[in-house]
Formats: C-alpha cells, sequence, structure tokens
C-alpha cells in the first residue's frame, strides 16, 4: 500500500511540476465547455435569400413580406438576373433563391394555379430539406390566407381536421445546452482520461526511466494502479467541476441521482484509462500512443450519437457503438441528469462498461508484463 | 546544400523506418473516411417511438401504418396507459410517444375533429423538432386524403431545386468535413510532436551545433509530412469521389494546390506549438485539446457557421479548418474557380505566414 503511495505522490509531482499542464488539464476544457456548447445546434435561422420578383404585384409583394417577416429567412438581395443569383450561391452570400416569375398574380386569378420557383443550396443536405419544409409552410399559409380574401372562408374549411398538439418531454423549452453541457463533458473527460494514460507509460519507455521502475521493488499492478490512479481522480475532478460549472452557467438541470452519475463514471474511467494504457503498451513512442488515441477519440466521439443520432446508423455502425464507451456514458449522462434514471434502467450500461474495464484492463496488464519481461 | 540534402534523406529514413506510425498514419485517414462516409449522417431515419392508441380503429391503425411505413419511425413498443408514457422514454431509446384520443374514428365522423397528442423527447432538441415535423407532414397529408373531394380553388405550386446536391445525400456533407479534419490534426500533430521529441530526448540541441541552420532543420522535420499528408489527401480524395461518388466539379489542379496550402498551414501550426511546448505530451495536449474540438465543431463541419451567435461566427473565423472547408465544398460540389475562393485562399496563406513568422522569432529567442 505504502509503494502505491509514494507512485501516487510521485506521479502527482509529475504532473504538477509541468506548468503548462495545469492550464491545459484544467483550464481548457473548460473554456472549451463554455464556447462550444453554443456552437451545435441543427436549427437553421437567417437562411439567406435571394429574391427575384418578376411578377411586382401585390401578391408577390406579399409573398414575400411573408419571408421577410419569418425568422427563419433574411432577405439579402433582390435581383431580375440569373447570373446575379449565381454568383451569390458561389460565394455562399444565399443559401436560396426565390425566383416569382411574371404573369404569378394573373395565373392565379385566371387558372387558379400560381407556380413559383425555389433553388437551394443543397450541399448540406438535411439543412436544405428543413429549409425547403419552412419555405414550404410560409407558401402554404399564403395560399390559403389567398384563398380566404378572395373567395371567403366558409366554403373551404376542410371537413376533416385532425388537431396534433406537441409537447416536448424533459427540456420543454427545447434548450440545446441541456442537450450539450452533458454530451461535451462527457468528451473532455474521456479525452483527458485515454490521452494522459496513453502517453504516460510510454513516456517512461522511451526517456528510459521504465527500466528503472522494472528494476526496483515495485510490483507491477502496484505501479500500474499508481500510475493510472492519479488520472481517475482528475477525470473524476473535471466532471465534478463541470457539472458545476453546468449548474452555475447553463442552469442545466439535474433530474436523478448525482451520486448514480459518479459511480458510472468511475467505472467508465477504469474503462478509458486501461483503454489509455492498452495503447501504451502497443506504441514503442509518445507519437504512435498518441495518434491511436486520436484515431479512435475521433471514432469514438463522431459514432457516439452525441452530435448525430445512432438510430439513423446503418444496422453494423450501430452494432460498432456496442463497443464504444463514449456512447454508454452519453446515453446515462442523458438518461439520468435530464430525464431522471435510476440504477434500474441503466443496469445494462453499468454491465457492458464494467465488463468492458475488467476485460481491457487485464488485457492491458497481460500485454504490459509481456513488453516488460 | 548537401548536409541538408543528407539531413533531409536521414528524416525521410526515420519515418520510412518506423512502420507502425506509417500503417497509423495511412490506414487511419481511409478507416475514417470509410466509417464516416456510410455511418454518419444527420439524416434522421428508423427513430424508435411508442404508440398509446386508446381507440384502436381503423383511422388510427391507417395514421400508424403510415407513420412506420415512412421511414423514418420503427414502431419500439404499444403503450397501454398514460403511466407507460414516462418509463417507456426513461429505457432510454423511445425518441417519441403517440397518443391517440378515444373513440377517435367516431369523433373524427361526427364532431369534424379528433386528437393527437405528439410527446418528443426534447433532450436531444434537433432530434426532437426535426421528429415532430415529420410526424406533424405525415398526418397533414393523411387529413388531405380524407378530405381529397376539396381541393383548393387556387394553388401555389412551388418547383424546387436542389443545386449541386440534387439527391440531398449526406456524404456531400461529411467527406469534404472528414478530409478537413483527418489533414488538420495530422499535419498539425506530427509537425508538433516530432519536433518536440527531438527536444524531449535531447538531439535538438545536437541539432543546433550541426552547421545546419534553424530554418532547415525545421524544412527537414517538416517536408517527409508534408509528402505524408499530401498523399493523404489524394488517397481520401480518390475515395470520395470512388467510393461515396462525391463529384470534383472543379479543377484537380486547384483542389490539390489549395490542399498543399491547407497542410503547410497546418504544419507552421504545428511548428507554432512545437516552439510553445517542452515536451510531447503538452505538445500533444495542446494540440489535441485546442485544435480537435473547435476544429470539428467550428469549422461547419457538423453544424452550419451561420446558426451559431455572433461571437462564435467570429471566433470560427481564427480557425483554419472553417476556411479549407469552404474552399473544398467550393471546388468540389460547386465547380468553384480561383476567382471565386481568393478569398479564403489568402486567408489561409496569411495564417501559415503569421504562424512561421511567430515561430521563427520565438525559436531565435530560445537559442540565445
Amino acid at each position: 500500500m505504502r509503494s502505491i503511495f509514494i507512485i501516487l505522490r510521485k506521479e502527482f509531482r509529475q504532473i504538477f511540476r509541468n506548468k503548462i499542464n495545469i492550464p491545459i488539464i484544467f483550464v481548457m476544457p473548460f473554456l472549451q465547455l463554455l464556447i462550444l456548447v453554443n456552437a451545435a445546434s441543427f436549427e437553421i435561422r437567417h437562411l439567406k435569400l435571394h429574391v427575384m420578383d418578376f411578377d411586382q404585384t401585390p401578391a408577390s409583394r406579399r409573398l414575400i413580406s411573408r419571408f421577410s417577416g419569418s425568422p427563419y429567412f433574411d432577405i439579402v438581395n433582390y435581383s431580375h438576373a440569373d447570373n446575379i443569383a449565381n454568383e451569390d450561391f458561389i460565394h455562399d452570400n444565399a443559401g436560396m433563391v426565390l425566383r416569382i416569375p411574371q404573369h404569378f398574380e394573373k395565373d392565379m386569378m385566371t387558372q387558379g394555379v400560381g407556380k413559383l420557383q425555389v433553388v437551394i443550396n443543397a450541399i448540406d443536405g438535411s439543412a436544405a430539406a428543413v429549409s425547403y419544409a419552412y419555405a414550404q409552410s410560409i407558401i402554404a399559409d399564403f395560399n390559403k390566407q389567398i384563398v380566404v380574401d378572395w373567395i371567403g372562408k366558409k366554403q373551404f374549411e376542410p371537413p376533416v381536421t385532425i388537431i396534433s398538439t406537441v409537447s416536448f418531454w424533459f427540456n420543454p423549452d427545447m434548450n440545446y445546452y441541456t442537450f450539450m453541457v452533458p454530451g461535451i463533458l462527457v468528451m473532455l473527460v474521456t479525452m483527458i482520461g485515454m490521452f494522459l494514460a496513453a502517453m504516460n507509460i510510454v513516456r517512461e519507455k522511451e526517456i528510459g526511466t521504465i527500466e528503472q521502475l522494472n528494476v526496483t521493488p515495485i510490483r507491477k499492478h502496484q505501479f500500474i494502479i499508481g500510475k493510472l490512479l492519479p488520472f481517475w481522480i482528475i477525470g473524476l475532478f473535471e466532471l465534478a467541476f463541470g457539472l458545476f460549472l453546468g449548474k452555475l452557467i447553463f442552469d442545466i438541470p439535474i433530474v436523478g441521482s448525482i451520486w448514480l452519475i459518479f459511480f458510472f463514471a468511475s467505472i467508465y474511467l477504469l474503462l478509458i484509462l486501461g483503454i489509455g494504457l492498452l495503447f501504451s503498451t502497443l506504441a514503442s513512442t509518445q507519437q504512435q500512443a498518441m495518434f491511436l488515441s486520436y484515431f479512435f477519440m475521433v471514432i469514438f466521439i463522431l459514432m457516439s450519437g452525441l452530435f448525430t443520432p445512432i438510430e439513423s446508423m446503418p444496422e453494423w455502425a450501430q452494432l460498432l457503438t456496442k463497443f464504444n464507451p463514449i456512447a454508454y456514458f452519453v446515453s446515462v449522462m442523458r438518461l439520468v441528469m435530464l430525464k431522471g434514471a435510476g440504477i434500474m434502467d441503466i443496469h445494462m450500461q453499468i454491465l457492458a462498461v464494467f465488463t468492458g474495464a475488467i476485460a481491457i484492463l487485464g488485457l492491458a496488464t497481460w500485454r504490459y508484463r509481456k513488453v516488460a519481461a | 546544400m548537401n548536409r541538408f540534402t543528407g539531413f533531409l534523406k536521414k528524416e525521410f529514413y526515420h519515418i520510412a523506418r518506423d512502420k507502425r506510425t506509417l500503417l497509423i498514419l495511412f490506414g487511419m485517414p481511409v478507416a475514417q473516411v470509410m466509417l464516416f462516409g456510410f455511418a454518419i449522417t444527420n439524416e434522421i431515419k428508423n427513430a424508435p417511438i411508442s404508440i398509446l392508441d386508446h381507440s384502436r380503429d381503423h383511422v388510427t391503425t391507417a395514421i400508424t401504418n403510415q407513420l412506420l411505413s415512412s421511414g423514418y419511425f420503427v414502431l419500439y413498443d404499444n403503450l397501454f396507459s398514460e403511466r407507460d408514457i414516462l418509463t417507456s422514454f426513461q429505457k432510454g431509446r423511445v425518441k417519441e410517444v403517440i397518443v391517440f384520443g378515444e373513440n377517435f374514428a367516431q369523433q373524427l365522423g361526427r364532431e369534424g375533429t379528433a386528437n393527437i397528442q405528439i410527446l418528443a423527447d426534447a433532450t436531444d432538441p434537433n432530434t426532437a423538432n426535426t421528429l415532430v415535423n415529420y410526424t406533424k407532414a405525415i398526418i397533414h397529408s393523411y387529413q388531405l386524403t380524407l378530405n381529397r373531394s376539396k381541393t383548393m380553388p387556387i394553388q401555389i405550386i412551388p418547383e424546387v431545386k436542389m443545386l449541386y446536391n440534387p439527391e440531398i445525400k449526406g456524404v456531400f456533407m461529411f467527406v469534404p468535413g472528414v478530409i478537413v479534419v483527418i489533414l488538420m490534426l495530422v499535419s498539425a500533430l506530427m509537425t508538433s510532436i516530432s519536433i518536440t521529441r527531438e527536444k524531449e530526448l535531447g538531439t535538438m540541441e545536437v541539432l543546433m551545433v550541426s552547421p545546419l541552420s534553424p530554418i532547415q532543420v525545421i524544412i527537414g522535420k517538416v517536408s517527409p509530412y508534408l509528402l505524408l499528408a499530401f498523399i493523404n489527401t489524394i488517397v481520401v480524395l480518390a475515395l470520395g469521389k470512388f467510393v461515396f461518388g462525391v463529384p470534383i466539379r472543379g479543377s484537380m489542379a486547384l483542389l490539390l494546390a489549395e490542399g498543399l496550402l491547407f497542410i503547410i498551414t497546418a504544419l507552421s501550426l504545428g511548428i507554432l506549438i512545437s516552439t510553445i511546448a517542452s515536451s510531447q505530451q503538452t505538445a500533444m495536449m495542446m494540440s489535441l485539446m485546442g485544435l480537435m474540438l473547435p476544429t470539428i465543431l467550428l469549422s461547419g463541419f457538423i453544424f452550419p457557421v451561420s446558426s451559431m451567435p455572433w461571437p462564435l461566427q467570429w471566433l470560427s473565423n481564427i480557425v483554419p479548418a472553417k476556411w479549407f472547408l469552404r474552399i473544398i465544398k467550393n471546388i468540389m460540389l460547386k465547380g468553384a474557380t480561383f476567382h471565386s475562393i481568393w478569398l479564403e485562399t489568402t486567408i489561409l496563406a496569411g495564417m501559415a505566414a503569421l504562424f512561421l513568422t511567430v515561430s521563427a522569432k520565438r525559436f531565435k529567442l530560445k537559442m540565445e
């Protein structure tokens, strides 16, 4: 036990002696938390609209004012030439062009049909689909209004109406912070834990000090515990501090038990540190260890359901997320913090992460012994 | 000059000998592009929903069938009482619960109206919003079929054209994004680590007393990575084109030249980091913590920059990835020529120049 303490003390000193480590470990993550939660929104507002009105009638102007009055669209340009609209697209000065042809109003009155053209920059496919849906609903509303104004309301009330009422559970204000803060916290805690652990042991290898450690009377498991424990403590501390900031600044709700979150996190960090340790036994230089961690980190993050829903992935990719620790932690954070899930609701996740931790730590220790021998 | 070529050769050999690093460096981008290209999409499909149907008549069944055959939803559970709703959400997977009122068809027939409640799990507001919109649209179109006999006397028909990506495929967005993220991090990381490594192992001093000038040392250290990153660019572009069918509408030569410029920018950022960090660990933490999240989140790779609050939009201007992402999308998807991307190009070049100047200053300072 005493030797573990001594290693622990040495490790902590080593971490804190390096002055630049302190801001990196303790300031940068939270700075990112504060800044980046604001970036994560798919909401489309202020879409840049370019209007080409070849009709210039009361009807076309009313339609245009519908668009300018909507929070989704900002009219940035009017023109009467296709090449100007094209230039706007190329330079990203327009996301959508609304083209009202000549005789738009006349055609509606005489033939009952008015045609419009909507051109959308669809490089971001889903954003394009959403902005088209907004445009469609504005046009449909305008259509109804025209009918009512010109023909009178009574006759065209549809005989059957299905009324759908919507309520948004767990986050009625549709607050993006509530969604992003727990997720970004998971990411930060994971990055710190995995990178520190992966680089640390391989560093001793690279500098040559590991030989010295190997000839000391310290047992292997003591050495590993002594190496990993500081990062485990730092990880839990980061989580606590991050949750505190999230509560203080973004007022994120914590509906469920905070202890349950920490219980889960403490097992989760074992798994993450185990992965880091495994990488450092696989790598011979810090550079390799870092690339390995980076490679898996990017995959873990992007396939965690943090930014894009897991359900939309193909079967095989969904299966892969079963091996993604971040996916478990993200779902647990959201379940417990936001929906108030209890230990029984997340027992499968606990079991999965626990099994993973045992397996990875076992594998890493075994590899470590082999490498050292 | 002869000395320099010798040094350059040594650096190239050094990397070529390290098979493990090479495997990681070439394998990583390929694996990532394949994985993300196939798996990641922000379109929503197959969202699990639960249905609480108090009525169970032909209308509610018809609406349920329409929802489930749309491709957006799959049935997770049939609920039997209001109490089950919360537990259904808490088990985690269900994104939406749909509640049909009692005697739905009867009411619709007799009174002309009936109620559907849509309860969405808004912990993820993006998904919740989209799903609710889909649900409403499906219910609305069902209502239209019920009212088929009555058409609007005046109809406005919008004709839509989806420019640059007519089938609105998600990969068109993600392949350029993945290229940018990979190049940015691999180039900046590789350089910063490899230079700090010399410092940490003490071999930098040896290099400094050699007759090579500091600039030659840096160029020698960086050029193998420049080549590696450039090969990576070509490989990833080829994957994007031949595996995912992402077009390259503009000039290939221009695209590669811009790619080279971006690699140089990222490499010079790596050099700058290495002048600040004294250990590999620090260099790595700085590049990863400082670059990874901003590159993923602020470049417009996943979330549109235009819908961020203005301070973030402003901040995104100092993220090199943002400018290159615009360049690469413009050339690949819009077929842009240099004329329309000169601004982005100038900004990237300016950033590279700035990073290099600051690094050179710091480098000299340290040598004295």
